[in-house]
């Protein structure tokens, strides 16, 4: 296990290093910094003297380690826009994101699992072709349109919740010794008006979710049903539900929360789109904002940051696998 | 083994207490596919008594395992049993409700499966599926049912069945995941067990130890067996009687001795003829000539006529299974009597 | 060898196919869902709408003669100055909405097909190079494979337009890089298998060139999972280039797709003009659904494992 651990660490490394390569080439070397820094107004001589000062004469290799050596100190540059330090400017936005994301993981669960069961269950009936059907609009609509229809009918219409930001946010101090933004990190869902404008925005990104959800749990339920482990315990007379919810469920279990799991990452990028429709101010409205006025320090910092995310999710994913899964528990002891 | 009369659809009047454990009276089993109408099993008729094992031969895909799920209630659709009956100590199966069946399955009747491998519940402890049994069919604490699950797994020779309860399938090798199949099915000490070919994917050693020990649990507990398998020596060693398969049908059916010294249907005559012994040592292996047919599009008449050494004119028909000598039934027009006489 | 012939003539029948033809079979198993033949028709009707939008809209929406501001903001069904009635309302611009969408699923559609394309030529060609010549080379490209993977479309696709800026081109190639991977490990997956098949072995005993073995033996074979993957794929490419353009980062306004049409509506949302933002919606919806349904029929009747 231990050997296993270094290993996916060794490698995860690895990962890293080659995303901030691609990463500092494709925002520093493609696009020409010196214009976006340097005022149009400035003449030729403040020029080479601002282009010496960030180090721009330098060969590549050596701005990128100047640019990996203040990374490793937590200094990924100042933001243009806001003059401060971007790694700052993110992580003041990332509760917003975070708590948005666990929302719609929170809700995809809560309702793709169930409905995912019944279609695996009853594949012919009726609802269950509702579902599926239900779960390819899921897939099929465009997160950023969907967003905008519920702001038409709830906000709009209806009038029944907020369109647009936080609300009240409620103040919980930080990770020890970690305080981002002063006094606290501030959470919308401890507070009813923050929950009110959580709703909306954290549905909208649960859609695409609920719908894989749906579609894991069903294949997942047809399959193991199909299995000789499934009849044997039929055939040992157990009722219907013990057959589903032990001996299928917990099959299914295992492949669901990985991939649920593996899904925070890429619901936090999903969290762009939802976040810029509700004006939820987070980390991927901040990204959006920032690609915009090309404020490429913060580019920058939000892509390492979310890389580094990925990366640690990956790795917590594949350790929960192995302990969930006796099988895969054993398997690795040898590798 | 009874006459073939009930082929006629009149059910006998047998006083309960006389009757056989199992009785199955023209069971059809269809699988009602996208390509048409699978006879999995068509018109099969054959009867157990206590304490007995009744052999079930045939080639895979012969109907064998659908029979012995037709028996549980476990035909899953597009299959259903569309006809016969399954009259076990003297109620039937195939009437009865689907609570009422859930009683008798893993209680008076159980079933082993063939991969041992595939049985048990990988991400389940033993305990947990052992207890599960017996909490299903008896009004027990957790301690009592872990109790039962343990003696039962002494029974069947696993050692330190303390600790073997607390592992999961993975961690015990193809023999002993069915040796705790096995322990599984006689929790409640069952009145019939059906054995789908449970040796077929263990090694030869293991599978005569199996072999050796389901037959001395089968005398012990008055259990009756089903025993399916393609392999005839198994048969052999380990059946009363035995009843043969072909394409959804009995063909054969008789005491064992009689049936494997001498074969009425020309197909167990093949079937015999295929396996390697050692008195035959040399000669070329004989085979049946040809595959078999795919159920879907059985041709009209002997199914097996494509392939039989002796088909004649008359087999264009369809033969139905009759008694030929006293006590053994074959479904063909043109029997291999005279060998069989002779002996008799 | 028969084998090799019968699977060389049918590419995309399921094997152990013998009784009927291969093709008949599977255009029957397609039509029987009633649902994916609907959505093959209506895809059908709005490739032909886009593809002569020129010629049937009512209006060329960015000939700036032809607008008339004073007909902005109109709501659908009125009869505007040039005397047409605008269906489904006029935008900001007065622009008609239905021409504005009729070109727009142009853009849509021309970008969606186009990257779905190139990503399939050249994730194919990589996925069968990997499969084929094994050893480092499949490590390589399975690698960027797995790493590319790993970070879901949206990421990259705006990691990417981060780095090159606006622009249809830009939009298909961030589109093609985001794609390319799913088709290659899809291809080298079959491909691993069917290259282990006799018919291949039989090629290489011939001595056939490799690349002759690569796209005529190999590469037919692989087409069934192909071509599902490359349905599914369109759909999800025009999506995400709409994402993009909703987000400002993927087309310019000069040529404004779906994605964009939408965005340009969304301000007006709050003050109830619905229609600006939502008929483009619609729009989009209606493509993305029939090709995903397409697309879904076409997995159940070529996915061989869910075969009975």
């Amino acid at each position: 296990m231990t050997v296993y651990l270094v290993r996916r660490l060794i490698q995860a490394l690895f990962v890293v290093l080659a995303m901030s390569v691609i990463v500092f080439v494709g925002v520093f070397a493609i696009g020409d910094p010196v214009e976006i820094l340097i005022s149009p107004d400035a003449d030729q001589l403040e020029r080479e003297r601002a282009v010496a000062a960030l180090g721009l004469d330098l060969p590549l290799w050596h701005q990128y380690l100047v640019f990996l050596g203040n990374a490793l100190q937590g200094d990924l540059g100042r933001s243009f826009v806001f003059n401060e330090p971007a790694l700052k400017l993110i992580l003041q936005r990332m509760p917003a994101t975070l708590e948005l994301a666990f929302g719609a993981m929170f809700i995809s669960i809560l309702v793709g699992l169930p409905l995912g069961l019944y279609a695996g269950l009853r594949p012919n009936s009726p609802a269950s072709k509702t579902i599926m059907a239900g779960s390819i609009l899921g897939f099929s609509l465009p997160t950023f349109w969907v967003g905008l229809m519920l702001i038409m009918v709830f906000a709009v219409q209806l009038g029944w919740l907020p369109s647009t930001g936080r609300g009240e946010t409620c103040s919980v101090l930080g990770f020890l010794g970690v305080q981002p933004c002063g006094a606290g990190l501030q959470w919308s869902f401890l507070t009813v008006d923050g929950l009110a404008h959580m709703a909306m925005p954290a549905l909208n990104l649960a859609l695409f979710k609920i719908s894989l959800v749906i579609r894991l749990t069903r294949a997942g339920v047809r399959e193991t049903m199909l299995m000789d482990y499934v009849k044997f315990a039929r055939a040992k007379g157990l009722s219907p539900a013990r057959v589903t919810f032990v001996h299928v469920f917990k099959n299914i279990l295992i492949p669901v929360v990985t991939v649920v799991g593996l899904e925070l990452g890429s619901t936090i990028a999903f969290s762009v789109v939802t976040e810029s429709v509700f004006a939820w101010p987070g980390m991927g409205k901040l990204i959006i904002d920032s690609i915009n006025v090309l404020d490429r320090p913060v580019i920058v910092a939000y892509l390492m940051i979310i890389v580094l995310m990925f990366i640690t999710i990956n790795l917590i994913v594949d350790l929960t696998y192995s302990m969930l899964d006796p099988r895969v528990r054993l398997e690795t002891k040898g590798a | 083994m009874r006459a073939g009369r009930d082929a006629a659809g009149f059910p006998e009047f047998l006083p309960v207490t006389n009757a056989p454990t199992l009785e199955v009276r023209n069971l059809r089993t269809h699988f009602f596919t996208r390509a048409g109408v699978v006879k999995a099993v068509d018109d099969v008729s054959f009867s157990v008594e206590r304490g007995k094992v009744l052999g079930l031969v045939g080639e895979s895909g012969s109907g064998k395992t659908v029979t012995g799920f037709s028996i549980l209630g476990l035909v899953d659709p597009p299959g259903r049993v569309t006809g016969g009956q399954i009259l076990f100590q003297g109620r039937d199966l195939a009437k009865i409700s689907e609570e009422e069946m859930r009683d008798l399955r893993g209680n008076r009747i159980a079933m082993i499966f063939q991969d041992p491998m595939m049985t048990l519940n990988p991400v389940l402890r033993i305990d947990t599926q052992m207890i599960e049994t017996v909490l299903a069919h008896k009004k027990v604490s957790r301690e009592e049912a872990r109790q039962r699950a343990r003696d039962t797994l002494g029974m069947v020779g696993i050692p330190s069945p303390d600790e073997r309860l607390k592992s999961y399938p993975h961690q015990f090798s193809g023999g002993m995941r069915q040796r705790v199949a096995i322990a599984i099915a006689l929790l409640h000490e069952p009145e019939l067990i059906v054995a789908d070919e449970p040796t077929t994917a263990l090694d030869v050693t293991i599978q005569g130890q199996i072999l050796a020990e389901v037959q001395k649990l089968a005398q012990t507990t008055g259990t009756s067996l089903i025993w399916i398998t393609h392999d005839l020596s198994v048969v052999a060693g380990l059946a009363d009687d035995v009843a043969v398969m072909y394409a959804g049908r009995i063909v054969e059916k008789g005491a064992v001795s009689d049936v494997l010294d001498h074969p009425l249907h020309p197909y167990t005559a093949g079937l015999i003829g295929s396996v390697p012994s050692r008195n035959k040592r040399g000669e070329p292996l004989r085979q049946i000539p040809g595959m078999t047919p795919s159920l879907l599009n059985l041709p009209p008449g002997c199914a097996f006529r494509s392939r039989c050494p002796r088909a004649a004119e008359a087999c264009m028909a369809e033969p139905e299974i009759r008694e030929i000598l006293p006590g053994r039934e074959a479904r063909c027009f043109l029997p291999l009597t005279a060998a069989a006489e002779q002996a008799a | 060898m028969s084998q090799a012939v019968m699977n060389g003539a049918a590419p995309a029948a399921p094997r152990k196919d013998k009784v009927e033809t291969p093709f008949r079979r599977f255009v029957s198993e397609f039509a029987e869902s009633k649902v994916a033949l609907g959505g093959l028709v209506v895809f059908t009707a709005i490739a032909l709408v886009a593809i002569f939008a020129s010629v049937i809209a009512p209006q060329n929406p960015y000939d700036l003669a032809q607008l008339d501001i004073m007909d902005g903001r109109m709501e659908p069904g009125t009869v505007g100055g040039a005397g047409f009635t605008y269906w489904l309302g006029t935008d900001d611009q007065g622009r008609d909405m239905l021409s504005g969408i009729m070109y727009g699923l142009r853009i849509s559609l021309m970008v969606g097909a186009g990257s779905a394309f190139i990503a399939c030529v050249v994730g194919a060609s990589l996925g069968l190079l990997a499969a084929y010549a094994g050893k480092r080379t499949d490590t390589v490209i399975m690698r960027l494979v797995d790493l590319q993977l790993s970070f879901p479309s949206i990421l990259v696709a705006l990691m990417i337009l981060a780095f090159l800026g606006k622009g249809i081109m830009n939009v298909v190639i961030a589109l093609v890089i985001v794609e390319w991977a799913y088709y290659a490990r899809t291809v080298r997956g079959t491909a691993l298998v069917e290259r282990r098949r006799e018919y291949i072995e039989a090629a290489q005993c011939l001595a056939l060139p490799t690349h002759r073995i690569l796209f005529r033996h190999l590469l037919p074979n692989c087409l069934p999972p192909l071509i599902v993957v490359a349905t599914m794929q369109v759909a999800r490419a025009i999506a995400l280039e709409a994402t993009l353009s909703f987000l400002g980062l993927g087309v310019p306004i000069t040529e404004p797709s779906l994605g964009l049409l939408i965005a340009n509506g969304y301000e007006y949302m709050l003050s109830g003009k619905y229609w600006i933002s939502f008929y483009p919606g619609i729009a989009l919806l209606i493509t993305i659904v029939s090709i995903n349904l397409v697309g879904d029929q076409l997995r159940d009747v070529l996915n061989p494992r869910l075969k009975k």
